[in-house]
């Protein structure tokens, strides 16, 4: 199924590589910094609510 | 019903709630095609060989690296005249998207640039001049983040983008009008022409709009998280004024 990338197998595969750690790091800490705002807000509502 | 309206941040939630996993879904759907199409389907080119692939990565990520320092002018722009928060928030947002993006031109170009033209790096003028905007990306990251207000925040990233503009047009044109260099002229350019076979071009059109609609993905996830964090100030300022 691997297509025979011949002599620049390496280029090939190592610019794929580059590109899917530095997209995947995007993806990942977009997530994470969504989820840990969306608590904090959750929190500071419930916080505001109380003091209401 | 106007553009206007999403102006309003709980329109703007709304909304994006709606369209984020359609979105989201599309891009990865376009994305598996595009780069599977590109990488596994598509023969070697009679100069390139197997770097031929390496297209479905650099080119799409360029595009997207100047794409995006524009859809943050327009951002910008509707900040300064307008003064409508989402809009600022929206090109704060998109701001390491773009930078990502314009990392992976430049490190996919370096990759493939050392066989083909001998050198990972030439300061060449497109080379250069998208250096210089991967340079404008971090300067506008640092500046949202030195900045205490949010509204001369805004203010000030919104002149610094406009300034980076002129290296976002360049990094674009720079090859038609400075005939000289190593980098060749557009890959993909709306005015037509057969600048790549369809060969490649079509996995390459595919894989475009797979970049195109995940940073759109990002930047509409990004930009819930910035109106969020705007609201948790404006709790925590309204606790501290109660107090």
């Amino acid at each position: 199924m691997m297509p025979d990338l011949g002599k620049y197998a390496g280029t090939v595969l190592s610019a794929y590589a580059a590109a899917m750690i530095l997209l995947a790091a995007l993806v990942a800490v977009s997530l994470w910094q969504g989820a840990k705002i969306k608590r904090a807000l959750a929190a500071a509502e419930q916080r505001a609510n109380h003091e209401d | 019903m106007s553009i206007w309206d999403y102006a309003n941040p709980k329109k703007f939630m709304q909304t994006s709630t709606l369209a984020l996993p359609w979105v989201a879904g599309l891009a990865v759907v376009l994305l598996g095609i595009g780069l599977v199409w590109g990488f596994f389907f598509t023969p070697d080119d009679y100069k390139q060989g197997a770097t031929v692939k390496i297209i479905y990565l650099h080119v799409p990520s360029a595009i997207m690296g100047v794409s995006a320092w524009f859809m943050m002018l327009v951002g910008s722009l509707i900040w300064l005249i307008r003064r409508h928060h989402v809009s600022a928030l929206a090109a704060k947002a998109a701001a390491p998207v773009g930078l990502t993006f314009t990392v992976i031109g430049l490190v996919t170009g370096a990759i493939w640039g050392q066989p083909m033209w001998g050198t990972w790096w030439a300061w060449d003028p497109r080379l250069t001049s998208f250096l210089i905007l991967g340079l404008f990306y971090l300067g506008y990251i640092a500046l949202w983040a030195a900045v205490e207000d949010p509204d001369t925040a805004a203010d000030l990233t919104s002149v610094l983008c406009m300034v980076g503009s002129v290296f976002a047009f360049l990094s674009r044109y720079a090859v038609l009008f400075w005939n000289q260099g190593l980098h060749q002229g557009a890959s993909v350019s709306v005015a037509g022409g057969d600048q790549v076979s369809n060969v490649y071009g079509l996995p390459l059109a595919v894989c475009v709009a797979g970049f195109g609609l995940m940073f759109v993905t990002l930047v509409l996830l990004r930009t819930r998280t910035e109106i969020r964090s705007r609201r948790i100030r404006a709790l925590m300022a309204r606790a501290r004024a109660a107090a």
